[in-house]
């Protein structure tokens, strides 16, 4: 079995629910997220869209984390879920200087790395993650992609699917379909800082516990 | 990128959430620096003992150099373990070590080392030289995975396109000698003899010269083969204070350097060389600070 995730970037319509259910169920501290929703503005006014791309781990199946953590508190379930274990993570940040999709924050009240698991507690009881649940226009679709009956399996067959960075041989676990360069390209996007649609807020002054 | 390059289709993004900043600072600045002075002094010390087995002045630097050597690796490892945001869970490296990991390997080794350095100064201060003679070359040869090992994690640091394998080993190597040699230069600018001066003054200014040499390349060039390091790249372009820090280290740590050894070779007249060492020293870790937070700078995602 190996776990996937897809976002359908057609459907999402930017609502943020899943990041609010990810908060909740995890207890994400304020100012740190596992998942997020990014919006970028496209063109020239009145020739204008806004785009909605959900961002969280990728679950590589290479992953550039698993790989520099220097104690294994950043390892493979055999569902390929890559997993954290807080209590055996020393905080070097390794691991967020080696993911390339930043998905990975130093959690401010545990002073641990820590990052998206596809709700791993959940889906060893049989759930789906909180995100998956949360989302009114079922967006998000999670499976098993070593079965090919799976409905996850499916999509990918009758959709055009992308990946994130593909370039970085990381072999992203985490697929999505109607997503452009603007979507998944972080230098496709210009960031003006304090430019923000609902907050002010350009960069963290501090990481973790470095006061 | 296209997207926002021109008017009909720039892409802003207008919501996020906050960048995370700085994750590796000051701090690991600080952890180069020292261990590249930290190897260095061995690399370098080994090589002017070897040479001068018969000059009593050189020989006194024993004692001396496996002492800095220990301090520094001290303050080394000090910074490693300071920038843990679980300083105290330091241990699990040795009870549960990852061995793909470049950091696992590099503690491991530079563990070691410190057990060998303690074992040479021992035998320097009871007057055994034997012991210190035999154990100096696996100290050598453990310091080249010390040095390197730094070189690894940026390497494995996927996602920071500007700290490429190759060049990253050739420049922790450059750095050590770079260091190590004016280290030795202060400490025996009263005692050694003019010989040893100008052999330590070519180590330090070759290193100085094809340290530059790297940075001009990666500068020049870099942008023409990656995006992302043309990006990050910016950030010593567009001017600001990475910029001139940028340019204050190289002038420091290799311009400075390479050029007062030039004048000192050609004129056999070494008064500059504590000099010229200070500004090594002093310009190595601008340069390591520098070319340690850009890549920081780019956002990920």
């Amino acid at each position: 079995m190996k776990l996937g995730f897809l976002v359908d970037l057609n459907l999402c319509m930017g609502c943020k629910g899943c990041e609010v259910a990810c908060k909740v169920e995890n207890e994400v501290p304020i100012s740190s997220w596992r998942l997020r929703v990014k919006y970028v503005d496209v063109g020239v006014f009145p020739d204008t869209k806004r785009t909605f791309t959900p961002l969280r781990c990728n679950h590589c199946e290479d992953a550039p984390c698993e790989r520099i953590c220097p104690v294994s508190a950043l390892h493979y379930l055999d569902n390929g879920i890559v997993n954290i274990d807080k209590d055996r993570c020393i905080g070097c940040a390794g691991c967020i200087m080696a993911c390339p999709y930043g998905a990975i924050y130093m959690d401010p009240e545990t002073n641990t790395a820590d990052k998206c698991t596809y709700c791993a507690h959940r889906v060893s009881s049989g759930l789906m993650p909180s995100c998956v649940v949360a989302c009114p226009v079922e967006a998000n679709i999670f499976g098993d992609t070593e079965d090919v009956t799976s409905g996850i399996s499916q999509y990918i067959m009758s959709h055009n699917i992308k990946v994130r960075k593909p370039e970085k041989g990381t072999f992203p676990k985490h697929y999505y379909v109607g997503g452009g360069e603007i979507n998944l390209n972080p230098l496709a996007s210009v960031r003006k800082e304090g430019h923000q649609l609902f907050n002010n807020i350009t960069h963290l002054k501090f990481i973790g516990g470095h006061h | 990128m296209i997207e926002h390059s021109i008017p009909a289709t720039q892409a802003v993004v207008t919501l996020d959430v906050a960048l995370p900043g700085i994750v590796w600072g000051w701090i690991i600045t600080m952890n180069m620096w020292a261990k590249s002075i930290g190897t260095g002094v061995l690399f370098v010390g080994f090589y002017l003992l070897k040479k001068y087995h018969s000059d009593e002045k050189i020989q006194a630097i024993k004692m001396p150099l496996v002492m800095i050597s220990i301090i520094f690796i001290h303050i080394f490892l000090l910074f490693t373990v300071l920038d843990l945001h679980q300083m105290f869970r330091f241990w699990h490296i040795f009870f549960y070590p990852h061995w793909t990991s470049a950091i696992t390997v590099g503690a491991w080794i530079v563990t070691i080392l410190v057990g060998v350095l303690f074992i040479m100064a021992g035998a320097k201060y009871f007057n055994r030289d034997s012991i210190y003679d035999s154990f100096f070359p696996l100290a050598v040869i453990l310091a080249i995975p010390v040095t390197l090992y730094t070189a690894g994690i940026m390497a494995e640091s996927t996602a920071r396109e500007l700290w490429q394998m190759p060049t990253e080993m050739v420049q922790m190597t450059l750095s050590a000698t770079l260091v190590g040699s004016a280290t030795l230069l202060l400490i025996g600018n009263n005692s050694f003899s003019d010989e040893a001066k100008r052999d330590l003054a070519i180590v330090m200014g070759l290193s100085a010269f094809v340290a530059f040499l790297l940075y001009m390349g990666e500068y020049i060039f870099g942008s023409m083969k990656a995006e992302e390091v043309g990006a990050v790249l910016q950030a010593v372009k567009e001017g600001g204070a990475y910029s001139s820090m940028f340019w204050v280290g190289q002038t420091l740590a290799y311009l400075v350097p390479a050029f007062l050894v030039f004048l000192s070779v050609t004129n056999k007249s070494y008064g500059t060389m504590p000099l010229a060492s200070v500004s090594a020293l002093a310009g190595l870790w601008l340069v390591k600070h520098v070319w340690l937070i850009i890549p920081q700078l780019l956002p990920m995602s």
